[in-house]
């Protein structure tokens, strides 16, 4: 990360998140521009690209793995990723979306789709991905270079592990942020 | 003989404690005697937990009244009146036979008041288990005769200066007391006479598992262990191949065949990382697989942990959970990594003995058949044909190998 | 009244400091402002020394000794943090983290839980060890209270108050190892127990397991405080 003649290529990814992790680090606000001067994103919900890059530095993973889309996904973007952060509760712990397992895909599935349907009754398999049988977090699928929980971190904790990790420096995450922040 | 006398002569016969700690019988004797306290308590720890191991059973249901005199000179010596045996409730026989036994005694005059017309006092009683492995740690026992959970105590304070219903407690094995008439009656140099340097006497071994002759045996410390299982034990049946036998229960370990000749004591065992224990004594051929035995030792103890202290209860659940993914064929390098790593905090923050010695199976089959762990991650292979993975032939490893 | 009071002498991080006999080598060490980790202990209760987080090491042995019931003695060196220790520490909140469901962002305690800040206070920002999550019952028959099992670490504190301050003893543990559970009475609902709604015992849990139902979000702070003062009131009778 020592890049001097081109920018540092940024990507955020959300899996199964609420997007809340995006919002807070949208909430960095003008401090996003001073930080946008040394990075590109080259991939994000939040803007255009739609194909994720052939190399990417820092990827900034929203989400937990829930699908067997999840799971292709964060295999693909570890593989074309240089330094891959787990950001928030739902990518580093599981989270809310985790608060399934105990059931297991079934029962939620017939809950949703089958019980409380008035119309039409019937559990989605064309295009909807196949659920896995439980969420579980980032890590166990990939290798996590950082760890970032909180539900969302903050935007001053986005900032200064953002800010740090563009110095060269190792931020001290859990002085900024815990679990359920 | 004053009480005195009697410690000394324990002491200088050199008998350990038999109960799997090894601590010398004599020293805990005379620290109960010296401990400041009205009421004084003997406890006959009869819980024998160990899967296989059935060397207390025999004892209590054969030759009850060593047990009671053994419990009864302990008492004369360290001044204790009151007795408790806890059986474990899984030996209904041993419970009818002492209790007929004990009865007899009263009738003798060799328990209650005025034991042979003197002035010394001391009666027992019998308290049942109800299941409970942990039950066989001592403080764990203490409180299941109190009425309470049977759940360990943090030690210090030790029982023989704080235990039941924070009496001074003296609290030894079955077969250690059976140990003491003999002792008494023989002297302390015949039975310093028998054994090795450090570990004196003889031990009862339950020889079980891929064995011609199972039973109990009773050798002189210093026998070697392919004296006992190769003589006595009359080899492994079937042709198969003697591959490991395994001593000290779930909080022991598995000894390959290049330590065969190692003579038994409790330094010897431990050192080749395993442990005496109670006396457990399992023989393996090629047909076990050493990653299942850990496996199955490990989910003993997670079953059997009371719960108390997180590392075992948590830990113990990981750490099956890691070793069925491994027979499963399922794991990777990292896991193996992380079991390791459990291993040594589950060793050393625990509460007590179970949780300590829990990881014992799991790092003695690492450190002498860590090849076998290596061909169920790297190969979904099981060479002993025993595990879910399954087994490859020789020719599939060959390829497997080269590809790797 | 003046009864001799035996005093030691011994080491804590390198720092001299004098104890009565009786106390503890925690004791000691908070007087001092020496922060050693602590989930089960809570002042005013018996400890028992089941977390295993206030380990520490004593010079001279290879045993780690819980520093909550551990009695100072004369010219005893203690160490209280050291990497071993922190690793330590930081497993055993994995291994509390993993074993039930502690979903901190829709909890009660988010923010007033000692799982929470200890975790923090030690470092850890992830967990490595797979999450179990058990299926766990939430009781809410209290009219009062609500008891979460899944957010229950068995620290055993909610037992210990009822029965040695309140005196009322309804809650104890049933079951073995990880299939432990606190339970009220024999395993009745907690509405229908002999509890006599004093909350005690949701005070001085240290997560969100028992909580207080008319607290809103998580908008829940807990004062365990009352405890060693409600001791000292009663000592005078």
């Amino acid at each position: 990360m020592s890049e001097v003649i081109s920018k540092i290529k940024v990507a955020t990814v959300w899996l199964d998140g609420c997007s809340g992790c995006h919002m807070s680090f949208l909430d960095m606000d003008e401090r996003l521009l001073e930080l946008g001067s040394q990075f590109d994103l080259v991939y994000s919900p939040l803007v255009d690209f739609k194909v994720y890059p052939e190399s990417v530095d820092v990827a900034l993973v929203e989400g937990a793995i829930s699908s067997v889309e999840d799971e292709h996904k964060i295999h693909h973007i570890r593989k074309h990723t240089n330094f891959l952060i787990a950001m928030g509760d739902c990518a580093v712990t599981g989270n809310v979306p985790s608060m399934r397992n105990p059931f297991g895909p079934d029962e939620i599935l017939d809950r949703a789709y089958q019980e409380n349907v008035s119309l039409q009754a019937q559990i989605p398999c064309v295009i909807v991905p196949a659920l896995l049988e439980t969420v579980r977090p980032v890590h166990e699928f990939v290798k996590v270079d950082m760890y970032l929980p909180g539900c969302p971190p903050s935007a001053d904790t986005f900032y200064t592990v953002l800010s740090d990790l563009l110095a060269g420096r190792t931020p001290d995450i859990a002085s900024l942020t815990r679990f359920g922040a | 003989m004053t009480p005195q006398t009697v410690i000394e002569q324990i002491s200088k016969s050199g008998l350990r404690g038999r109960g799997g700690g090894g601590y010398p019988t004599g020293l805990k004797w005379g620290t109960v005697s010296k401990a400041v306290g009205a009421q004084k308590y003997v406890i006959c720890n009869g819980d024998e937990g160990d899967p296989g191991a059935f060397m207390d059973r025999s004892v209590l249901e054969s030759d009850p009244q060593r047990v009671i005199e053994g419990m009864a000179i302990a008492a004369y010596a360290v001044g204790a009146t009151k007795g408790y045996i806890y059986v474990r409730a899984e030996y209904p026989l041993a419970v009818t036979r002492m209790t007929a036994s004990l009865q007899q005694a009263r009738r003798r005059g060799l328990l209650g008041n005025n034991i042979c017309g003197t002035t010394f006092a001391f009666d027992i009683e019998i308290r049942l288990g109800a299941g409970a492995f942990v039950c066989g740690e001592e403080t764990a026992l203490i409180a299941s005769i109190e009425g309470l959970r049977g759940q360990p105590r943090p030690r210090p304070p030790y029982p023989a200066v704080s235990g039941l219903w924070g009496c001074p407690t003296l609290i030894n094995n079955v077969e250690t007391f059976a140990n003491i008439a003999p002792i008494i009656r023989k002297g302390a140099e015949w039975y310093a006479a028998i054994g090795t340097e450090k570990s004196k006497g003889t031990k009862v071994f339950a020889l079980t598992g891929k064995i011609t002759n199972t039973g109990l045996v009773e050798i002189p410390m210093g026998m070697t262990l392919r004296e006992i299982i190769f003589g006595i034990g009359g080899g492994v049946p079937n042709e198969r191949k003697f591959k490991a036998v395994q001593t000290g229960g779930p909080s022991g370990g598995c000894i390959p065949e290049a330590h065969l000749d190692l003579p038994i004591s409790y330094e010897a065992l431990i050192e080749v990382g395993s442990m005496m224990g109670s006396g457990g004594m399992i023989v393996m051929d090629d047909t076990s697989c050493m990653v299942n035995v850990a496996r199955f030792f490990m989910e003993f103890c997670m079953t059997e942990s009371c719960g108390k202290c997180i590392p075992c209860r948590a830990g113990t659940a990981q750490m099956f959970n890691l070793l069925t993914k491994i027979c499963d064929g399922k794991a990777s390098h990292a896991d193996l990594d992380l079991l390791v790593d459990l291993c040594d905090v589950v060793k050393n923050t625990s509460l007590c003995g179970l949780g300590m010695t829990a990881p014992n199976p799991v790092l003695s089959t690492l450190r002498y058949f860590k090849h076998e762990y290596m061909e169920h991650i790297e190969h979904q292979h099981c060479r002993a044909g025993v595990c879910a993975c399954g087994s490859k032939s020789a020719e599939e490893l060959a390829v497997a190998e080269v590809t790797a | 009244m003046s009864v001799a009071v035996d005093v030691k002498t011994l080491v804590i991080d390198g720092i001299n400091v004098s104890a009565r006999a009786d106390q503890t080598v925690l004791e000691v060490a908070q007087e001092h402002n020496i922060q050693i980790p602590t989930l089960c202990h809570l002042e005013g209760l018996t400890d028992v020394g089941a977390c295993r987080m206030c380990l520490v090491e004593v010079k001279n042995s290879p045993k780690l000794f819980p520093s909550c019931v551990l009695k100072v003695e004369e010219g005893m060196e203690v160490t209280t943090a050291s990497d071993r220790l922190k690793h330590y520490r930081q497993t055993i909140l994995e291994l509390l983290f993993a074993e039930r469901n502690h979903i901190c962002s829709v909890c009660v305690a988010n923010g007033h839980c000692e799982l929470q800040s200890t975790a923090q206070s030690q470092g850890l920002t992830h967990v490595r060890l797979p999450y179990r999550n058990p299926s766990l019952p939430v009781d809410a028959s209290n009219e009062r209270f609500v008891a979460d099992h899944n957010r229950c670490i068995l620290c055993t504190r909610c037992v210990r108050v009822c029965a040695e301050i309140e005196g009322a003893h309804v809650w104890d543990v049933m079951g073995r190892g990880i299939d432990c559970m606190v339970i009220a009475d024999l395993h009745q609902p907690w509405g229908e127990s002999s509890c006599t709604r004093c909350g005690k015992c949701v005070q001085v849990c240290p997560t969100g397991a028992l909580s207080d139902k008319s607290k809103l979000g998580s908008d829940h702070p807990k004062y365990p405080e009352f405890l060693p003062y409600l001791n000292m009131m009663r000592e005078g009778r």
